[in-house]
């Protein structure tokens, strides 16, 4: 049974440039009906049709979930990137009829805490944007810290401060201000959760000085969808659908499988959720593991490889799909 | 046209009974002439008109009975529904939900009207007109989950999810098989399918979890699952084991055709959208064996499948003590000619 989601027609409503670096779309359902309600960290899977080729790329909705009149993203650019999104910045427009994936959350509160405590770097602001709305909905006891480059690019900080007051603390890397991780993670009344999201040198910092602090694991939540990395360019066969491919440059292996017309189920394309994890039947050369799925023990085995965000270098490589 | 509500009981006098048409749209459980546990999990999708699955939330001519008995439980024992303080916020999405469904499904019986967050329910077979606030606990006169759950057939765990796991966190639990929320509550999946024999050895639970965690929104699944009871009650909790144990040594030759019942679970998974947890409906079907034998099919087939079940699951289920007696009864209707394929009556 495919575990993929449900599609929604959506049309842009809305599309606010935020800032040098992000850009804001607005989604409504092109029948006029209320979206999904939602629960605050759910994201969704954008498809971008640029000609023959169609990028998938997830998205936390920003959103309040208590207003399902349209979703909204923010997406920011990255000149770098594979290109998705520089086709959300330079391609999408409003009026443009787009297919997104019903929500999915795997960044979900956890409604028992006694006290929310978020730290958010760069764009990995946009999850907190729907928590917050959802726990100052409900009377909920929450706290962000939110790092940004410089105070230009602190997106939403303005909005947030405005919404919630003391409860948004800011860093500015420009100003070398800092987030005092150790004091904030020593002085939390009992029953905190901590949450994360942002770069991933951020969350693997914090996840680690909370595991020396003695934080429980269930106490530790973070948001790590890795981005798909360019790379060379490999062939692969694929041995249950009897067919050979190429992984191009700027392609994840799991769009060149979905190019050939091969549909493994998937849910963040983000190298987190497990979906789509495949058996590697035989292979010579090496794994470019990036994901978050997979222990190490998988890694160095060569049995196992998820194709949303992990790639390849060498002579063969055959896999059970 | 509307349902015709029945006037019966599941106690005392067991005056349940089913119409011919319920005992065709009854949700036979086998599709062969055998039975061992499967994942058998699949979309919870609208099916043919005039079967069980023909609203994804099915209310049928025993609704008011059901919930008259359900106040009868509660009122002797108000531990059958619970709710951890975390899961306010899941009670609410499945008020949402059950009001939605069957204000679909059924709208000369019930009529749901959103204005914002003002809401107004109307249940008209229980005489219920009530607005509210949605989110606003003070505006109704039980909790969600309890209000609507008095107001829906079937029991209903609401799982939370975390660490991996599912947590049984929130219920209305009536008309079970054997089983205990107020033991149950706050356990996670492992731990409260612990007694189940043979299924853990087959990893059945892990991937079930698995399936289970990454149920999505607007894609509910379902299964079917089964046991016996003797005369038609659908309170056979432990916490009335005393009640009902012994009626299982009352079965004779004489008695089988209208004391057995064939119990049938339609078990459903949903995503709840707010609280990102899952609702697990449990509807309780039930057939006595004078009403399954009316179908020639299901009367062969379930002969076979009785006859043939491992002495585990036989005892897990109860069955023990008057198998032999069923088996028996069942085998003059079952003339060895084949069943045709499918779980449907001929």
């Amino acid at each position: 049974m495919s575990t993929g989601t449900t599609k929604l027609d959506v049309v842009v409503s809305d599309v606010v440039p935020v800032n040098d670096l992000v850009t804001r779309f607005h989604f409504r359902r092109r029948d006029g009906e209320l979206l999904p309600t939602f629960s605050g960290g759910a994201h969704v899977v954008v498809e971008m049709r640029d000609g023959d080729r169609t990028r998938l790329n997830p998205y936390s909705l920003m959103g309040s979930p208590l207003d399902t009149r349209e979703y909204t993203i923010s997406v920011r650019r990255v000149d770098a990137g594979r290109g998705g999104s520089l086709f959300m910045h330079s391609r999408v427009h409003a009026g443009l009829e787009m297919v997104i994936s019903y929500p999915v959350n795997l960044f979900s509160l956890d409604l028992r805490a006694k006290k929310h405590l978020m730290l958010a770097g760069g764009i990995g602001i946009t999850p907190f944007m729907a928590q917050t709305a959802q726990l100052a909905g409900s009377g909920g006891n929450f706290e962000l810290h939110y790092t940004c480059r410089t105070a230009s690019l602190g997106t939403y900080a303005d909005v947030l401060q405005e919404r919630y007051g003391r409860r948004i603390r800011l860093y500015h890397d420009d100003r070398e201000e800092r987030i005092e991780l150790d004091r904030l993670l020593t002085s939390q009344p009992l029953g905190t959760h901590l949450y994360v999201c942002g770069p991933a040198g951020m969350i693997n910092w914090v996840r680690a000085r909370a595991a020396e602090l003695g934080w429980p694991p269930e106490t530790v939540h973070y948001e790590h969808f890795a981005a798909p990395q360019p790379g060379l360019p490999f062939d692969v066969t694929l041995a249950v659908s009897g067919k050979t491919i190429r992984v191009g440059e700027q392609q994840s292996l799991l769009e060149a499988i979905e190019a050939a017309g091969v549909d493994p189920p998937y849910l963040c394309r983000g190298g987190v959720c497990g979906q789509c994890e495949t058996n590697v039947i035989s292979y010579d050369g090496k794994f470019i593991h990036n994901d978050h799925w997979l222990g190490e023990e998988d890694h160095r085995s060569g049995c196992k490889i998820m194709p949303c965000v992990s790639r390849f270098e060498g002579k063969s490589l055959v896999l059970e799909r | 046209m509307g349902i015709t509500f029945r006037k019966e009981t599941f106690r005392d006098d067991f005056t349940f009974k089913n119409s011919p048409e319920h005992i065709r749209r009854f949700p036979f459980p086998f599709h062969e002439d055998s039975y061992m546990y499967a994942v058998n999990i699949e979309p919870h999708v609208v099916g043919p008109k005039g079967s069980v699955l023909e609203n994804l939330i099915d209310v049928d001519e025993h609704y008011v009975a059901e919930m008259q008995d359900r106040a009868l439980v509660l009122a002797e024992d108000p531990l059958r529904c619970q709710s951890l303080p975390h899961m306010t916020l899941a009670g609410w999405d499945l008020l949402e939900l059950l009001m939605e469904q069957q204000a679909l499904g059924y709208p000369e019986h019930f009529t749901l009207t959103r204005d914002g967050d003002r809401w107004r329910w109307i249940n008209r077979p229980l005489g219920i007109d009530d607005t509210f606030t949605f989110g606003d606990t003070s505006t109704l006169p039980y909790g969600p989950m309890e209000y609507i759950t008095r107001q829906s057939q079937g029991d209903f765990c609401i799982l939370d999810q975390r660490d991996g796991n599912l947590w049984m966190d929130a219920g209305m639990v009536t008309t079970q098989a054997d089983w205990s929320l107020d033991f149950d509550i706050g356990m996670n999946f492992f731990e409260w399918h612990a007694p189940v024999p043979l299924a853990h050895e087959k990893g059945i639970f892990v991937r079930a979890l698995k399936f289970l965690t990454n149920i999505q929104q607007g894609k509910p699944a379902r299964r079917l699952n089964w046991t016996m009871t003797i005369n038609p009650r659908l309170d056979t909790s432990p916490e009335n084991y005393h009640k009902w144990g012994p009626d299982r040594t009352t079965v004779t030759p004489e008695n089988v055709g209208d004391k057995v019942h064939l119990r049938v679970e339609l078990q459903s998974f949903w995503r709840l959208p707010r609280s990102n947890g899952i609702v697990f409906p449990i509807r309780c079907y039930l057939i006595k064996m004078d009403e399954l034998v009316t179908q020639p099919k299901w009367a062969r087939r379930l002969h076979r499948v009785l006859r043939d079940l491992p002495e585990e699951l036989a005892t897990y289920k109860g069955l023990t003590r008057y198998r032999p007696t069923l088996v028996e009864w069942l085998s003059k209707l079952d003339d060895g000619s084949a069943t045709s394929p499918g779980f449907g009556p001929d």
